[in-house]
C-alpha cells in the first residue's frame, strides 16, 4: 500500500528528483510533496478541472494521473505559468482585467486549460472557448467573464505573435 | 473631494496572488508535526449504533488516534451541538452531536474520526472501523413525515421542528370580494451549494500558551469562535479563528460544523496540529444544502390582474437536524409580497425533519423559493385573464412614488418591513427593452415556422439585504502613509478587500494600492457576524466609510493646527493633506500618523487622541431592498426535452455600485446558480434515504457551454439607510432566475397547453410534460 518509487521529472522548468508513494496522484504529489499548493483539488473524480496542470504541454487533470506516471515528463503548474521575470501570462493579465475570477479556487485549472487551448487554437470563437472550459467548473463567475478574458488574451497573443 | 474610486472598475487587489498560485486556502497551510483526519460517516439514513469497534483501525500504520464521541472529552461529549440561531419560533430544536452518540439520522453523519500521519493512512484506517448498526425506518419525503408513523429521531412524537406564519390585511375579505382566484401547487427543489473548495479545518494548540487556533474555510469565523469555545468549554480569548482565502461559500460555510469541534478537540488531545479537507463526496452528504419545498397557494384577483390576496401553506424539508435555526425557513416567507403592493396575505410554513442531510441557506436562501411562488402566481393570473404577464406585474408593483413602502410584513426583530427605494417598473421596462421583448413574437413565429419552439419569461423581485446587526472596520494609517483596514467580514471571493479599499481610499485621498485589507481573523478585529444575506457592502462598507471619515477628521484637525489654516481650506489628496490651491503647503498622512504615534516625554500634538486610526461599527437597523427584473429567452427541443438558453437579461438596482465588475460578477454568477437550479441540479434520495446523486456525473452543475449571454443593466436608486447608499447584490442574480427560466420554458410549450409547477426542468420532465399534455388532447 505504501510502496515507494523514485521519480525524476521537470516541474516549472526545474528538475525534480524524489521518492513518491506509488498510489499518490499527481495533484497530491505537487501539493503535498513539492509544496506547489497553487494546484487545487475540487472533486478528485476528474469532473471539475480545478486540478488541471500541463503535462508535456497537454492539459491533464492531476487527480486522474499518478505521480509515478509523471516520471520523465515536463509539468507546468499555475506557479510556472508566468514568465520567470514575473511578467504575467496574457491569460492571467486578461483574467485580472475582465474579472475572470472571484474566489480563485477554479482559476489555476481554468488558466492551465486555456493556456493549452490557445496554443493550439490561437484564434478561437466564443463557442470554442466555451467548449474548451466545458470540463472546468466555476461556481462564482458564471463563466462569461472567463470567456471574455480568454478571447482578450487570444487577441493579444496573436498580436504579439504578429510583431515577432 | 468627489469620489474617485467608488464606482470605478479598478483591478482587484486580491487577483495578483490568486492568479499566480499564491492564494492560501486552509488545505494549503502546513504546520510542523501536522497530522490528518478522516471521518467515518453513517451509511444509513436512520439507525441505532449498537457498537463501534476501533481496534483494527488503531493498529493501522501511522494512526495517531481514533475518536468516538466520548474520546473527544467530557466537555464535547456532554451535549448536542448548540443551536446557533435560537428563536422562540423553534418548537423542537434537534442538533447533532459532534460525533454521533447512539443514533445516526442521515447518510453522511460523522460517527468516528481517525487521525493519522497522512490523509491516505487516515482513510485506510477509517475503512477498518467496524460499526454495528440496528437500522431504523427512515422518513425521506417531508410530505409524509407529518402524517406517518415514522420519526426522524428515535422516540420523537412527531417530525415538526416549527410552524411559521406570516400575514397582514383582511385575507377573508380579499377572497370574498375578488372576482377571480387561481390555485397553485408547486414542487420546488434547490440543491447543493458546491463551492469549488470544500470545507476545510486546521486546528493547532500553542504548547506554551495553550491558545488554540482554528483555520476554517468558513463564512462566519466569529460565530465559529463563539460556539466552538462553548463546545470545548473554554473562554473565547483562548481561541483564535481565522478564515484565510476561502474558495467560495454560497451559504453552507456560514454554519458551525461538527468537524470544526472534532478537529479542535483532537488537536488538544494529540498535542499536534490536525487538518481535514472535505472531499467532494463528503460535501454532497455532510455539508448542509437545500432541498424540497412543497407549496400550496390560492390567489385572489380582479379583472385588471390586480392581486387582492394570497394565502397558502408550505412544507419545508429541513433534513435531519436544525444547525442554523429557522434562517432558511424564515427566508422562504420573508420576501412576500415581492415587488408588489398586496392588500392581504396569509402564509404558513411547516419545518419538517427528515432523515436527510441537514439544510441551511444556499445562495438566496429561501428567497428564490418565495419569489418563484409569487412570480408563478402572477403568471397564472395573467394566463387566467389572457393578459401580458409584464402588464400584470406593472398593475401590482409598488410604485416609485410609494417609497418608503410599508409592506405589512414584520422583520426578524418584529419591526415593520419597509422597502426603502427603487423603481420596479423602470427596471422591468428596461429589462424588456434590453431583451427586445417587443421583437419576441416575430422571433417565435419565425422559429415555429421551422418547427422550433421559443419561449420568453419575465420575473421581478426584491431582495432584503444588509442584514444586521453589524460588521465593523478599523482604519489605521502607518508612518509610511500606508493604510490598513481591519474588519471581521470574511470573504469567499466577493472581493471585499477591493471594495473596502475603494471606500477608504476615497475617504482619505490615497491610492487604492496604498490600502491593505486584513479580514476574518478574530485576533485582528474584535467583533464580527458573518458573510451572509448580501450584507457586507452595507455593513462593513459603511463602517469602513465611517472609520475613514473619523481618520480624515483627525488629519484635518492636526493639519489645521500645524498649517494654521481653517479646516475648510484643506484637502486630502495623493497621500497628503494640503491647503486648497496651494499644494506645496502640505503634510503627508504618514507624517501625521508618526506625530500622533507619540514621542517620549512630549504631549500628543493638537489636543488629539493618540494614533491615526479609528474604528466604526455601522449598525444596519433597517433593511435596504435591492430589486430588479429578469427576462429569459429559451428554445425547447420538444423531442429531447433539452432547453437551450438563448438570452438572459437582468436589470438590477442595488443602489450605489461600488465596483461595476464585482457587482456584475455577483449578478452573473448568481444567475448561473439560479439557472442551475431551474434546469439541472437535483439532489436525489431513494426511498430508504440513500443519496443517489453524489458525484458530478450524477449531479449536474451548469457549465460554460450551456450558459446564455447574460446582460446586466443597473438602476441606481440610492438607499437612504446607509451612508454609501448601497444595497446588497450577492444573491440578486439567483433569486429571479428560476421563475424567469421556468416561465420561458412554459411559454415555449404554450402550444401544448403545458403548465409547469416543478423544477428542476430536466429533459425527462420536459418530455413528460409534453407527452402528458398530448395525451390529454
Amino acid at each position: 500500500m505504501d510502496d515507494i518509487r523514485h521519480i525524476a521529472l521537470t516541474v516549472n522548468g526545474q528538475p525534480v528528483e524524489c521518492d513518491t508513494p506509488v498510489r499518490l496522484h499527481l495533484g497530491d504529489f505537487l501539493r503535498g510533496i513539492l509544496g506547489l499548493t497553487g494546484t487545487h483539488l475540487g472533486c478528485e473524480h476528474g469532473a471539475c478541472g480545478a486540478c488541471t496542470v500541463l503535462v508535456d504541454g497537454e492539459a491533464v487533470r492531476s487527480c486522474l494521473m499518478l505521480a509515478v506516471q509523471a516520471n520523465g515528463r515536463q509539468i507546468t503548474t499555475i506557479e510556472g505559468l508566468a514568465d520567470p521575470d514575473g511578467t504575467l501570462h496574457p491569460l492571467q493579465q486578461a483574467f485580472a482585467e475582465k474579472h475572470g475570477l472571484q474566489c480563485g479556487y477554479c482559476t489555476p485549472g481554468m488558466l492551465t486549460s486555456l493556456a493549452a487551448f490557445l496554443r493550439d487554437t490561437p484564434d478561437p470563437t466564443e463557442t470554442q472557448v466555451r467548449d474548451a472550459i466545458s470540463g472546468n467548473l466555476c461556481r462564482c463567475t458564471g463563466y462569461q467573464p472567463i470567456v471574455e478574458a480568454a478571447l482578450l488574451a487570444a487577441a493579444r497573443m496573436r498580436q504579439t505573435e504578429g510583431v515577432r | 473631494m468627489g469620489a474617485r474610486l467608488v464606482g470605478a472598475q479598478v483591478q482587484r487587489l486580491e487577483d495578483p496572488r490568486l492568479l499566480t498560485g499564491k492564494g492560501q486556502y486552509v488545505d494549503d497551510i502546513v504546520l510542523p508535526g501536522m497530522v490528518q483526519a478522516a471521518f467515518v460517516r453513517s451509511t444509513h439514513a436512520h439507525a441505532r449504533i449498537v457498537s463501534i469497534d476501533t481496534t483494527a483501525a488503531r493498529a493501522m500504520p501511522g494512526v495517531r488516534g481514533v475518536f468516538t464521541l466520548n474520546d473527544l472529552g467530557p466537555a464535547v461529549a456532554r451535549d448536542r451541538m448548540p443551536q446557533t440561531a435560537p428563536s422562540p419560533a423553534i418548537r423542537r430544536s434537534v442538533t447533532q452531536y459532534v460525533l454521533a452518540r447512539d443514533e445516526v439520522c442521515y447518510v453522511g453523519e460523522a460517527v468516528v474520526m481517525v487521525v493519522a500521519d497522512t490523509r491516505h493512512q487516515a482513510e485506510d484506517a477509517a475503512a477498518r472501523v467496524l460499526i454495528d448498526y440496528d437500522v431504523l425506518p427512515a422518513v425521506v419525503d417531508c410530505r409524509a413525515a407529518l402524517t406517518g408513523q415514522t420519526a426522524a429521531h428515535h422516540g420523537a412524537a412527531d417530525n415538526l421542528a416549527a410552524r411559521l406564519s406570516v400575514g397582514f390585511g383582511d385575507i377573508e375579505a380579499a377572497f370574498r370580494t375578488a372576482p377571480h382566484r387561481v390555485t397553485l401547487t408547486l414542487d420546488q427543489h434547490r440543491g447543493v451549494a458546491h463551492s469549488m473548495e470544500g470545507r476545510a479545518v486546521l486546528a493547532a494548540q500553542d504548547a506554551v500558551s495553550g491558545k488554540l487556533t482554528v483555520w476554517s474555510a468558513t463564512q462566519s469565523p466569529y460565530m465559529v469562535r463563539r460556539f466552538l469555545a462553548r463546545v470545548l468549554g473554554i473562554d473565547e480569548q483562548d481561541l483564535r479563528v481565522i478564515a484565510p482565502d476561502v474558495g467560495g461559500g454560497f451559504g453552507p460555510k456560514a454554519v458551525f460544523y461538527p468537524e470544526e469541534a472534532a478537529l479542535a478537540a483532537a488537536a488538544v488531545k494529540l498535542g499536534r496540529p490536525v487538518k481535514w479537507a472535505e472531499d467532494r463526496k463528503e460535501h454532497f452528504v455532510s455539508t448542509t444544502n437545500q432541498r424540497d419545498q412543497h407549496w400550496q397557494m390560492d390567489v385572489a384577483f380582479d379583472d385588471t390582474g390586480k392581486i387582492h390576496g394570497i394565502r397558502g401553506h408550505v412544507q419545508h424539508d429541513n433534513g435531519a437536524y436544525l444547525p442554523y435555526g429557522l434562517i432558511l425557513a424564515a427566508t422562504s416567507l420573508a420576501p412576500f409580497p415581492g415587488a408588489y403592493a398586496l392588500p392581504a396575505l396569509q402564509m404558513t410554513l411547516d419545518v419538517i425533519y427528515t432523515n436527510t442531510t441537514p439544510t441551511s441557506p444556499v445562495r438566496g436562501a429561501g428567497r428564490p423559493n418565495a419569489i418563484f411562488a409569487i412570480e408563478r402566481a402572477v403568471d397564472r393570473v395573467a394566463d387566467h385573464l389572457g393578459l401580458d404577464p409584464a402588464e400584470v406585474r406593472r398593475a401590482n408593483f409598488v410604485r416609485a412614488d410609494q417609497f418608503p413602502y410599508v409592506t405589512g410584513m414584520k422583520a426578524r426583530d418584529g419591526s415593520p418591513v419597509a422597502y426603502d427605494s427603487g423603481d420596479y417598473a423602470a427596471c422591468l421596462d428596461r429589462a424588456l427593452d434590453m431583451a427586445d421583448a417587443a421583437g419576441f413574437p416575430a422571433r417565435r413565429d419565425a422559429a415555429r415556422a421551422q418547427g422550433r419552439y421559443l419561449g420568453i419569461g419575465v420575473a421581478s423581485f426584491i431582495e432584503d439585504t444588509g442584514l444586521g446587526p453589524f460588521e465593523g472596520a478599523t482604519v489605521r494609517v502607518t508612518p509610511k502613509g500606508r493604510v490598513t483596514v481591519l474588519t471581521g467580514a470574511a470573504s469567499q471571493g466577493q472581493g471585499h478587500a477591493t471594495t473596502l479599499a475603494q471606500v477608504v481610499a476615497d475617504g482619505l485621498g490615497v491610492a487604492l494600492t496604498d490600502v491593505t485589507v486584513i479580514s476574518a481573523d478574530t485576533e485582528r478585529f474584535s467583533y464580527g457576524a458573518g458573510t451572509i444575506a448580501s450584507r457586507i457592502a452595507v455593513t462593513a462598507g459603511s463602517s469602513a466609510h465611517l472609520a475613514a471619515a473619523k481618520v480624515r477628521d483627525k488629519v484635518l484637525r492636526y493639519a489645521s493646527d500645524k498649517l494654521e489654516v481653517a479646516i475648510g481650506d484643506l484637502e486630502l489628496n495623493g497621500g497628503f493633506v494640503h491647503v486648497a490651491g496651494v499644494p506645496e503647503m502640505r503634510i503627508s498622512l504618514g507624517d501625521v500618523a508618526l506625530a500622533l504615534a507619540g514621542t517620549v516625554g512630549q504631549r500628543v500634538p493638537s489636543g488629539l487622541e493618540p494614533g491615526l486610526e479609528a474604528t466604526a461599527y455601522f449598525e444596519s437597523t433597517a433593511t435596504p431592498h435591492s430589486s430588479g427584473s429578469t427576462v429569459a429567452e429559451v428554445e425547447v427541443d420538444i423531442e429531447t426535452g433539452a432547453v437551450t438558453l438563448l438570452n438572459h437579461v437582468i436589470v438590477h438596482d442595488c443602489g450605489k455600485v461600488i465596483h461595476p465588475g464585482i457587482v456584475d460578477g455577483q449578478i452573473t454568477g448568481g444567475a448561473v446558480h439560479g439557472i442551475g437550479n431551474a434546469l439541472f441540479e437535483d439532489m436525489l434520495y431513494d426511498a430508504e434515504g440513500q443519496p443517489v446523486s453524489t458525484n458530478f456525473g450524477e449531479y449536474l452543475l451548469p457549465t460554460a457551454t450551456e450558459m446564455p449571454p447574460i446582460r446586466i443593466g443597473h438602476l441606481e436608486t440610492l438607499s437612504p439607510l446607509n451612508p454609501l447608499g448601497v444595497k446588497g447584490a450577492g444573491e440578486s442574480g439567483t433569486i429571479p432566475a428560476i421563475p424567469a427560466v421556468v416561465r420561458a420554458v412554459e411559454n415555449a410549450l404554450a402550444p401544448f397547453g403545458v403548465q409547469i409547477n416543478r423544477y428542476p426542468l430536466n429533459p425527462e420532465r420536459v418530455v413528460n410534460l409534453i407527452d402528458a399534455s398530448r395525451g390529454k388532447t
